[in-house]
């Protein structure tokens, strides 16, 4: 009994010691949850070097207050592994901010935590319209499909294009693409012939262009989450004869994320995507950019949309420290800090809007060329403040 | 009619791919009787190896395919030598199980290691790319080439089991390992041969595959249940029942997936439990090939 009392006493000044001793320059801690490791690992991959990039650009001190990044790897969308891990970093690293998430369950899962804690939480990637919706705290620097698909959808009406078909992966970043196409293009005078959905986990995607052949439609819409699928898709779509047959290829640029370039070859010159980051966008920043990559990292090959999806989640970051002036965060006055916040970013001008807390930002339209003997998405286009049409909308 | 045409040569195409990579698995399974799992990791260790041959080594792709079996086999005979000997017959199940897996997440561990976790092609020769007609349809020469190659890779390997010397001795050893030691087979010998000529298959079957089944460190694990799946349906060790399976599951799913997308791989799956609910131990149990 005594001994019990001895280490609660011994604990309870022990945690004052800690709680008092920083009082000057503190370390905030940043808690990243992302796939380091699996199938998913660029994506991880490329959060992490985008943040050592910003913090070699910008230091890692924010006023008198060093910002450190702790990782923790979540190889597939797991919401109670997401939970968990967050839970960790929020209980036992004592982390002011939450940052990273590539999958929207993995995301959605972590809003009870960041309300109960009063926590910021960034969003690096997870492209789920609702996601900002469940919690005040949520911030997000990447896009959703929405926000894409919609000035896409218009193009694709503009160019005369009367009867598409979409093809998307049946999961819930890919019902929003299909809601947010079949929604823009009927209203401007199209028709969606067909709405496919395929199995998240196919692998042979010649039936699927069987029936877009024969739906007789002009152009397909194809949204799939980047990786070997995406590839295998734009492989089938020209390897089946559709390009021949002259159907327009148009999705949102995860179809030819910049890692995947090299492996898509040739298949993928000529499809039109829209999309908020090219690595061959042209602005000084984006150079500077990819200059401090290459030479940290000595290859560019990772950089692409969840590269600065990072990069733009760690200025909101720095700039919810500064705002708070230093010491302890203050999770809701932290967010509230940076709604309305505008800045320049590799991709554009980017401004948080007040109310759904999802950046807005120009969305381009790109066509996949060759730069230089290598595949770049080169931008033709540009809409310029894009919203996330489907906040409080998609369901 | 079209489309019908249409649905069975893709269905033919991936059924023969499903074919190429499965078969090597059907013979170590069947004929060695050991629950291989790594069997996916050695196809994918094929293809990485074809891959590096072909862009970083500037091969040809019949070259690159003709390397990648050759150090794929030789890779793989020290594992034989030093793991698989040990845990040969049907007493060592979970043992085999338990090895093999472990075995996948070291390769796949070491693939990623090496070679990165971005996807990794095999470029194609001039020859294979673009579409050939069929009558209406246009499938791409690649999958036309696969199709033979299936073709030609079942005729080898029945005229390698039923007609010559090598494939008796084997379904003696097979049958009974202690009689057909007795009469002065080498059954140690047979076994490293046979295991060679199931890892080589899987090698072929991984570079083949590649334009479907597309390479990165995780195909070893995301794949395996297609194979098995096949092998349970096609009977383990029957060549013909393999094949049989592969073009059975290749047709359903194609044509599952192109009637109604949205049922995903429920036809596949359904096809599976039905069949084997029929046949318990695949099409064409008991018999040698």
């Amino acid at each position: 009994m005594t001994r019990t009392l001895r280490n609660a006493l011994l604990g309870t000044a022990f945690g004052l010691a800690l709680a008092a001793g920083p009082a000057g320059a503190a370390t905030i801690k940043v808690g990243v949850v992302a796939p380091f490791s699996g199938p998913f690992g660029v994506a991880g991959k490329t959060f992490r070097e985008a943040i050592e990039v910003y913090q070699a650009q910008h230091g890692k001190t924010v006023g008198n207050d060093t910002v450190e990044f702790v990782y923790k790897d979540l190889d597939q969308a797991n919401p109670a592994q997401s939970k968990a891990l967050s839970q960790e970093l929020i209980v036992k690293e004592k982390v002011s901010f939450l940052a990273g998430y590539f999958f929207t369950p993995d995301a959605l899962a972590v809003a009870p935590l960041i309300d109960e804690a009063n926590i910021p939480c960034v969003i690096f990637n997870a492209a789920t319209s609702a996601i900002t919706e469940k919690s005040p705290r949520y911030v997000r620097t990447s896009f959703t499909l929405w926000q894409n698909t919609v000035p896409l959808a218009e193009y694709m009406a503009k160019q005369g294009i009367k009867k598409a078909v979409s093809a998307v992966s049946d999961y819930g970043p890919g019902l929003d693409g299909e809601a947010a196409f079949k929604t823009t293009f009927e209203k401007h005078g199209g028709t969606v012939v067909d709405s496919i959905r395929m199995p998240l986990k196919s692998t042979d995607f010649a039936p699927f262009m069987q029936r877009i052949k024969d739906s007789g439609a002009e152009a397909v819409y194809a949204f799939l989450p980047a990786g070997p699928t995406t590839l295998a898709f734009t492989k089938a779509f020209s390897d089946t004869g559709l390009k021949a047959a002259g159907i327009k290829f148009f999705g949102p640029g995860d179809l030819t994320q910049e890692p995947d370039l090299p492996a898509l070859g040739d298949a993928a010159l000529g499809v039109t995507t829209s999309f908020n980051y090219s690595r061959a966008h042209d602005s000084a920043m984006n150079k500077a950019f990819v200059a401090k990559h290459k030479e940290m990292f000595g290859s560019t090959d990772t950089v692409t949309f969840s590269s600065v999806g990072a990069y733009d989640g760690v200025h909101v970051i720095y700039q919810m420290i500064k705002n708070g002036g230093g010491g302890k965060i203050d999770g809701a006055k932290a967010v509230e800090s940076v709604k309305g916040m505008s800045w320049e970013s590799p991709r554009g001008p980017l401004t948080i809007d007040p109310d759904s807390r999802h950046v807005t930002q120009t969305i381009y339209l790109r066509t996949v060329e060759k730069v230089d003997g290598k595949l770049e998405n080169v931008e033709k286009e540009a809409f310029p403040k894009q919203p996330d049409y489907g906040y409080k909308v998609a369901k | 009619m079209e489309t019908m045409f249409g649905i069975a040569v893709d269905g033919v195409a991936y059924g023969m791919i499903l074919f190429i990579i499965s078969v090597g698995l059907s013979v170590t399974l069947g004929l060695m009787r050991v629950v291989n799992l790594a069997h996916g990791a050695f196809a994918m260790v094929g293809g990485y190896v074809a891959s590096y041959a072909a862009q970083t080594a500037g091969l040809s792709y019949g070259l690159a395919l003709v390397v990648a079996v050759a150090l794929t086999v030789l890779a793989t005979l020290p594992l034989e030598r030093l793991l698989y000997r040990r845990i040969y017959g049907s007493a060592n199940e979970l043992a085999q199980v338990l090895l093999t897996i472990g075995l996948t997440f070291v390769i796949v561990a070491g693939i990623n290691y090496l070679f990165g976790p971005t996807l990794k092609r095999i470029p194609l020769p001039e020859m294979l790319t673009g579409t050939v007609e069929l009558g209406p349809k246009a499938i791409p020469t690649h999958r036309a080439f696969v199709i033979a190659a299936g073709a030609a890779t079942l005729l080898g390997l029945w005229w390698l089991l039923e007609r010559t010397d090598f494939g008796i001795r084997l379904r003696a050893a097979v049958d009974d390992p202690a009689m057909a030691a007795a009469l002065g087979i080498r059954t140690e010998r047979l076994y490293l041969a046979t295991f060679a000529l199931g890892t080589g298959l899987a090698a072929l079957g991984g570079v083949l595959g590649a334009e479907l089944l597309p390479l990165e460190p995780y195909y070893a694990i995301r794949y395996i249940v297609l194979f098995l799946a096949v092998v349970a349906v096609g009977g383990a060790g029957s060549i013909f029942g393999s094949a049989a399976a592969a073009l059975a599951l290749g047709i359903v799913d194609t044509a599952g997936k192109y009637l109604i997308p949205n049922f995903g791989e429920f036809f596949f799956y359904a096809a599976l439990i039905l069949i084997l609910f029929r046949w318990p131990h695949g099409f064409f149990k008991g018999r040698a090939a």
